[in-house]
């Protein structure tokens, strides 16, 4: 099964991806985080190592994810995300957090 | 005529200056990269349009660009920086052991022969090399792995591998500097290493002339005599005439020989530029009075240049990579600052003028001379 996923990047990954603001990614199977990533990473090649780090893939320390007004960035990155981002109506979003300048 | 292009890394972008060759009058293309720190580029000798930019953020981590049309276009290329086999550790501030963990990469070097090859000098310290034009990047681990990598320490800055050259005459001879491990060469093209650090003395370290620890700020050559290299040390202006096997202290009537940034002129191998600093926890001139120092005479006496440069409430800093020379025959020499000025003098110092003012803090400056 697939789904259709918005996700809403911040200004210097969607400048740096040369993409919109938000953009649709298909993904296969579970609709997670880590799945999110994947697939908007297959699809914008450039943005790998800007949100996961390279080397842990983990999230990297001033990234936030949020979704539903709710902050998700502490979900395990298989765990399933509210059906309303799997459905494609909430946008996944892509946070760089406050912290400085 | 020939012309000029400046390439300057700043804090929140980078910004391409181009002059033709009276460098009077300058164009500014830019922010490339908004918002993004840029902490260095610099163009290939083998191909002047092709320009590797090191492009990084505490948020989004580490991007490499690559222009192949001398910075008009831009596109992102590998950014994957692993450390060969299991990393280990480092001294952290603290002196306890602290695993190497990937930052950010301070400084490119392309080859002079070949424009798909470029050293990356990365925090924390390691040399990486790409031959595919940034594609892919493999760490030279010889460096990291010679023996001392457990004892290196950060610097406040970080622990950053922020210097690298090559000598021209023989490529397999590559000089590079860390702060605070200090100096080291390889002769094999980068697969072992030794430290070059004979004649440093350091007293912030317990050791004061230990064979790493000395915090090295920038290191210079002349292309047409590496045997010979400058050095401006966190304190100390040293040279070295034996490709680093032993260094002696040229610091002679410098008004204080803290600083960052050093160069040597584009044609005469004994004219050296520094721009000291008034210590280590007061990164600005002394008084106020920005002055650039030139040796013409290899470090034995300093004259001030300043025609041009402000001499009152000026508080800036120059970082270690932020000044360079072009190769026209009145050797132009550029500097940029904290501050956000980017100044130029088109006859090897005497005379100054400020090509940009407002900048964001000014991280590198390089410049290629075309034709």
């Amino acid at each position: 099964m697939s789904s259709t996923v918005l996700v809403e990047l911040p200004a210097n990954l969607y400048r740096l991806a040369a993409s919109p603001a938000v953009v649709q990614v298909t993904v296969e199977g579970a609709v997670t985080q880590r799945t999110i990533l994947d697939a908007l990473e297959r699809r914008y090649p450039m943005l790998r190592g800007t949100m996961r780090d390279h080397a842990t893939g983990q999230r990297r320390a001033f990234i936030r994810f949020f979704a539903c007004e709710q902050d998700l960035s502490h979900l395990a990155p298989d765990d399933p995300l509210p059906e309303a981002v799997a459905r494609g109506t909430e946008p996944f979003l892509v946070i760089g957090a406050i912290a400085g300048g | 005529m020939s012309q000029v292009r400046l390439l300057v890394g700043t804090r929140k972008g980078a910004f391409i200056l181009t002059s033709d060759g009276t460098r009077k009058q300058w164009s500014v293309s830019g922010p490339h990269f908004a918002g993004w720190e840029i902490y260095h580029l610099k163009g290939s000798p083998a191909d002047p349009n092709r320009i590797y930019a090191s492009q990084s953020s505490g948020w989004f981590g580490q991007v490499m660009q690559r222009s192949d049309d001398g910075g008009q276009t831009w596109n992102p290329v590998g950014n994957q920086f692993a450390y060969d086999g299991v990393p280990g550790t480092h001294q952290w501030y603290d002196g306890t052991p602290h695993p190497w963990e990937f930052k950010r990469v301070w400084h490119l070097e392309p080859s002079l022969t070949c424009s798909d090859t470029v050293y990356a000098g990365a925090e924390d310290a390691a040399l990486f090399r790409s031959t595919d034009g940034g594609a892919n990047w493999q760490e030279l681990s010889g460096l990291r792995q010679h023996g001392t990598g457990p004892a290196w320490q950060p610097g406040a800055g970080g622990m950053c591998l922020h210097s690298i050259l090559i000598d021209p005459q023989n490529p397999e001879r590559i000089f590079i500097a860390i702060s605070a491990a200090g100096a080291f060469r390889t002769d094999d093209g980068g697969k072992s290493w030794k430290p070059i650090n004979r004649g440093l003395h350091s007293k912030y370290i317990p050791d004061p002339t230990a064979e790493v620890g000395h915090c090295v700020h920038h290191i210079a050559m002349h292309p047409a005599r590496p045997g010979t290299l400058f050095m401006q040390k966190h304190w100390d202006v040293m040279r070295s005439d034996d490709a680093g096997d032993s260094w002696s202290r040229i610091s002679s009537n410098l008004p204080t020989d803290f600083g960052f940034a050093i160069d040597v002129h584009a044609h005469e191998p004994e004219t050296v530029y520094v721009v000291p600093i008034k210590s280590d926890s007061e990164h600005f001139p002394i008084d106020g009075q920005l002055k650039v120092y030139r040796s013409r005479s290899g470090g034995h006496e300093w004259e001030p240049l300043t025609r041009g440069l402000p001499q009152s409430n000026c508080y800036v800093n120059v970082l270690r990579d932020a000044m360079a020379v072009d190769t026209l025959e009145s050797c132009g020499v550029y500097f940029g600052t904290t501050g956000g000025q980017v100044y130029a003098s088109p006859d090897a110092g005497e005379t100054w003028q400020a090509v940009v003012h407002d900048l964001p803090a000014v991280l590198s400056v390089e410049v290629q001379t075309l034709p």
